[in-house]
């Protein structure tokens, strides 16, 4: 187990200029010796073998596809976060928007061990040690950012920078690593406030026992969507620091595919596209600004 | 006259004694050495010591853990030292309220029975997590939602019904002719309450109020369920991180290493009570 454990952190994509580190510690197959040596290496060439329907690219998601990661319960239209990246792949791996089937795949059944019926599935799916035992993921393509959210109308609405959290009472639930980011990264005057659970830290919210709760930005479009309609999430930080939770995408166990769809990330993260993916559907659309240091 | 001397007989008859004594010592030491040795031997080598060890009694854990854990082990203990005063005037109050006999008290005697009746039937947990969730949600004015205080109120509510019943059994144990005499010293029925009954009655029950503040502190860990950042909540919150479960040993050994003294000072504290008692009487 602790070695294991090591190996995670030690491997923890803090730093996206490195995308080698992204690679699962349980994944003992090939793509991590391939990755560094691929880095000029070509996507559209790698996949073209690697589909299972040559000139085709088929892509999983559920349905519904839920917004931001998708618009319109459509992901053919290219827009929403999933969708836009899942189309700049296909790009890069030499298909046009024409040569992309979808496919709907159920969240739950998606990660479950056997036969595919996708090329790929993007679907918010945490990258995590047990899922990787029976599936292969690509590289992160998203980490999760931190949230910030906090009653409407509440002392906290405000707030355009992390300093400016420092002030407030902040609180997330234990062993999250929005508690970590809280201590190591906002750094409160006054300690954080621990919950045992987000239902905790929800009903804290409410009660005005903290000015605001953190947590990551997909759980946080749940919280102010769904659980409290009367909080918003006023800002994101990527703490750059820690293990963040990671979205990648899924393929049967043993694709060949998965190589061509790192290199393609890859290209991606480096020509920042990625990024500006990332700014427009997750922070200028939903209204979810970056809060400065 | 010459000093005395013991007899031969008495002599071999101290040597047989004293030999006896050696060879029961010897024994009983042989014995707990084969005993606890094997016992260690017997966990040492199992297989799953090693882990064991690591998961609970790892070194670099309790140390990188301990000043987080300390620092809150001190709300525990503030927790209880604020508690218990007001627990005691609490218990103490309602039951001499109980003890009443005054037609025009009826109504405060029904509270007090309800009181108690209530807060030793309901789980502790439970009127914690009341006070902690339930009091903030009614946006009350003026009133605190630090779930520290409320925590806190919830504590003494509850261990406050168990000490009162406690006084009460202290009071009722003391002899009807204490009342009398202090009614014919010409004492008021509340002097008498106050200098006669009361001073034994609580000499009395201090073995089974210790009980309860032993219990008391230990139940101060509920209020990790209200977000309080307690000892537990703190262990739990680095295991959460570390996946190792040795900051709640040292928080087990926190725990005991306070109640250790309390139980002895307590025991020296009724032993000196008992001696004023006595007057040097046997």
């Amino acid at each position: 187990m602790a070695p294991l454990l090591l190996l995670a952190l030690g491997c923890a994509p803090v730093d996206s200029s490195t995308p080698d580190a992204g690679e699962d510690p349980s994944e003992s197959s090939g793509p991590s010796d391939s990755t560094s040596a691929s880095a000029e290496a070509d996507p559209a060439a790698c996949a073209a073998e690697a589909v299972r329907s040559p000139g085709t690219l088929t892509i999983g998601t559920d349905s519904p596809a839920y917004e931001p990661w998708f618009s319109k319960n459509d992901p053919t239209n290219g827009e929403g976060f999933e969708s836009a990246v899942a189309y700049a792949v296909a790009e890069q791996l030499g298909f046009t928007g024409d040569a992309v089937q979808w496919t709907k795949v159920p969240f739950n059944s998606s990660y479950a061990p056997g036969e595919k019926k996708f090329d790929f599935d993007i679907n918010q799916i945490s990258i995590t040690p047990e899922r990787a035992e029976v599936v292969d993921f690509s590289d992160g393509y998203y980490q999760a950012a931190q949230a910030v959210i906090v009653l409407k109308g509440s002392a906290g609405e405000d707030v355009t920078s992390v300093a400016e959290l420092q002030g407030l009472r902040l609180g997330a639930q234990t062993g999250t690593t929005s508690l970590t980011a809280i201590r190591d990264v906002i750094q409160p005057d006054t300690d954080p406030v621990v919950f045992k659970d987000t239902s905790a830290a929800k009903q804290a919210l409410l009660n005005d026992q903290v000015d605001a709760i953190l947590a990551d930005l997909p759980t946080a479009f749940y919280i102010t969507a769904v659980e409290i309609p009367k909080a918003t999430i006023v800002g994101q930080f990527q703490p750059e620091t820690g293990e963040q939770e990671e979205f990648g995408m899924l393929f049967e166990k043993g694709s060949p595919l998965v190589e061509c769809v790192n290199q393609a990330l890859t290209v991606l993260r480096d020509d920042g596209t990625l990024a500006s993916i990332e700014s427009r559907w997750l922070s200028d659309v939903v209204g979810v600004p970056e809060l400065t240091p | 006259m010459a000093a005395w001397s013991p007899s031969p007989r008495q002599r071999e008859r101290d040597a047989v004694r004293r030999r006896l004594q050696r060879r029961s010592a010897t024994v009983a030491t042989l014995a707990t050495v084969v005993v606890l040795g094997l016992l260690a031997v017997v966990i040492l080598t199992s297989p799953g010591w090693a882990r064991v060890r690591e998961t609970f009694f790892s070194w670099e854990d309790a140390k990188a853990s301990f000043p987080e854990v300390i620092r809150a082990f001190g709300k525990n203990v503030l927790l209880f030292l604020l508690a218990e005063p007001l627990i005691l005037v609490l218990g103490a109050l309602v039951a001499v309220v109980r003890s009443t006999t005054a037609a025009a008290l009826f109504p405060l005697r029904l509270l007090a029975t309800f009181y108690t009746d209530l807060f030793r039937g309901v789980p502790t947990l439970l009127v914690v997590i009341l006070a902690g969730f339930g009091i903030p949600a009614l946006q009350l004015q003026g009133v605190t939602n630090d779930t520290f205080w409320l925590g806190l109120g919830a504590l003494v509510l509850s261990y406050g019904a168990y000490v009162a019943e406690v006084f009460r059994a202290g009071i009722d144990s003391i002899h009807p002719s204490q009342v009398a005499s202090a009614d014919a010293l010409g004492l008021s029925h509340g002097q008498a309450m106050r200098y006669v009954v009361l001073p034994q009655a609580t000499r009395r029950v201090i073995p089974p109020l210790l009980n309860d503040f032993i219990s008391l502190q230990k139940d101060t860990a509920l209020l990790s369920s209200i977000f309080v950042f307690e000892a537990l909540f703190a262990a739990q919150d680095y295991a959460a991180y570390n996946f190792n479960y040795t900051p709640i040993v040292v928080v087990a050994v926190l725990f005991v290493g306070l109640t250790i003294p309390l139980a002895r000072f307590t025991d020296w504290m009724g032993r000196r009570m008992m001696r004023r008692e006595r007057a040097g009487a046997r």
